[in-house]
């Protein structure tokens, strides 16, 4: 019984006298802490995405109160939290544009005629380990197996029918999916953007329409009719000018291919 | 006396290295290991840690704990002590070293848990060192593990830029090669010192 009070005595003993030497050493090491910090912290939206560039919500926090970084760069916010942050900071919100991740690619099961059958490991890399970095005959096709969708950590992106498709609405414009794609595929673009080619085949006409049923063959279509002279098809694949582009949704109508999509419906 | 130091202290940096013969510690060994600069502050971190708290584990130990019979006490004090030292630790480095502060990030509260420094207060009393004994060979102890962690730090440094097959990518070559280093110190273990 005595050794069991010996015990908590001496245990409480040193605690508390350890407790108060670190009570007194915060005291003396104290270090100012920007308040700012933390109140932009708490603003972020706290998914440690990554997407603004910086290690984590601290890292991003702590390098826009030192005003080494604009307010706007938190994807997982959106303009919402980048209004809060500039608040804080006290300085004019200069409207940051919302990306949104986009899979140049139509190639589906259907559309795109296979090499090989693939029954590997269900992961995009060692799919390319194989010939042709894909095992559909497009080389420039999305493989599908996804390892966008596993990067998602907002459940925007999701493999439908072998190629990835993302859910405009839940997308927050991180770039997770960009770096996890082997075959650099996916890319962000501005949400304002409603036209997208979805192909990146840059083979010509006649050997895209024997791989592939939704490939950009160059036919030019696109190009002639755009009304503002924003398409232009280099290497036999068409590709939008997001500063000319009036949204009218035009070339998604007469793409005799329909690869032209349109997200404005 | 001199001779007895100097053979802890040889065997505590070569032959009975703390992490590659010992195998305590490991995980600041191959989580803070990637840069020679951090891995070089990590080791300071650790000798500092190490050396104060064998000094003050062994005031407690012989001037508390034995006299009071609670010798079973040991550990749990020890940890106790550790803690509240790498507490201490942290604010010192956030308010003078800043520098450095940043760059430990994680692993500093790490060295709470960093199984070393409990070993080497722990060993103290299983070898019935005294004070000065006791805080050589926890400096000596630390100096072994920055020993360690810088060599290691350079090779990984050098992995950056090997022709290594890709399917060891990653974590996979880096514990490749830190059994390569533990066996080049294994080299040290059939040394008899004094």
């Amino acid at each position: 019984m005595i050794t069991i009070l010996k015990s908590i005595l001496v245990l409480g003993i040193l605690g508390a006298v350890f407790g108060a030497v670190l009570a007194f050493a915060a005291r003396i090491f104290h270090v100012e802490v920007d308040p700012r910090e933390a109140a932009v912290r708490e603003a972020l939206a706290g998914a440690n995405c990554g997407g603004c560039g910086y290690p984590g919500c601290d890292g991003y926090a702590k390098a826009v109160a030192a005003g080494e970084a604009p307010c706007n760069k938190c994807v997982a916010g959106g303009a919402a939290t980048a209004a809060k942050v500039a608040e804080i900071m006290g300085v004019s919100n200069d409207g940051a544009e919302k990306m949104v991740a986009f899979v140049p690619c139509s190639g589906s099961n259907e559309a795109a005629e296979l090499r090989f059958n693939y029954t590997g490991p269900e992961d995009c890399r060692a799919a390319m380990l194989f010939g042709g970095k894909s095992s559909k005959m497009c080389t420039f096709a999305c493989i599908g197996l996804g390892n966008c969708a596993k990067a998602c950590k907002f459940d925007a992106m999701h493999i439908e029918n072998g190629v990835a498709k993302v859910d405009r609405y839940n997308c927050v414009g991180c770039g997770a999916c960009v770096d996890a794609c082997p075959k650099s595929i996916v890319k962000l673009i501005p949400e304002s953007q409603k036209i997208m080619p979805a192909c990146r085949n840059m083979d010509k006409g006649a050997q895209v329409m024997k791989i592939c049923k939704v490939g950009c063959i160059g036919c030019m279509k696109c190009q002639r009719e755009c009304p503002a002279d924003a398409i232009t098809v280099v290497n036999n694949l068409a590709q939008v000018d997001t500063s000319k582009c009036i949204q009218c949704g035009h070339c998604a109508d007469i793409c005799p291919r329909h690869i032209i999509t349109y997200f404005g419906k | 006396m001199l001779t007895n130091i100097l053979a802890i202290s040889l065997g505590a940096i070569l032959t009975n290295n703390f992490i590659f013969s010992q195998f305590l510690g490991c995980c600041p060994f191959l989580g803070c290991s990637s840069k020679v600069d951090t891995a070089a502050g990590m080791g300071l971190a650790v000798v500092f840690v190490m050396g104060l708290a064998s000094a003050i584990c062994w005031v407690i130990d012989t001037y508390i704990l034995i006299p009071l019979g609670l010798a079973f006490l040991e550990t749990l004090a020890f940890i106790l002590v550790i803690a509240s030292l790498v507490q201490f630790v942290e604010m010192f480095l956030k308010k003078s070293v800043p520098s450095l502060y940043s760059a430990l990030g994680i692993y500093l509260p790490l060295i709470t848990t960093n199984c070393a420094v409990l070993g080497v207060v722990l060993l103290n009393v299983q070898n019935n060192y005294n004070f000065i004994e006791s805080v050589v060979y926890g400096v000596t102890g630390g100096l072994g593990f920055m020993l360690a962690i810088v060599l290691f730090a350079s090779v990984r440094e050098r992995i950056e830029f090997a022709d290594y097959p890709e399917c060891f990518e990653g974590f996979s070559i880096c514990l490749i090669s830190a059994g390569l280093v533990a066996l080049a110190f294994m080299g040290f273990s059939g040394m008899k010192i004094f």
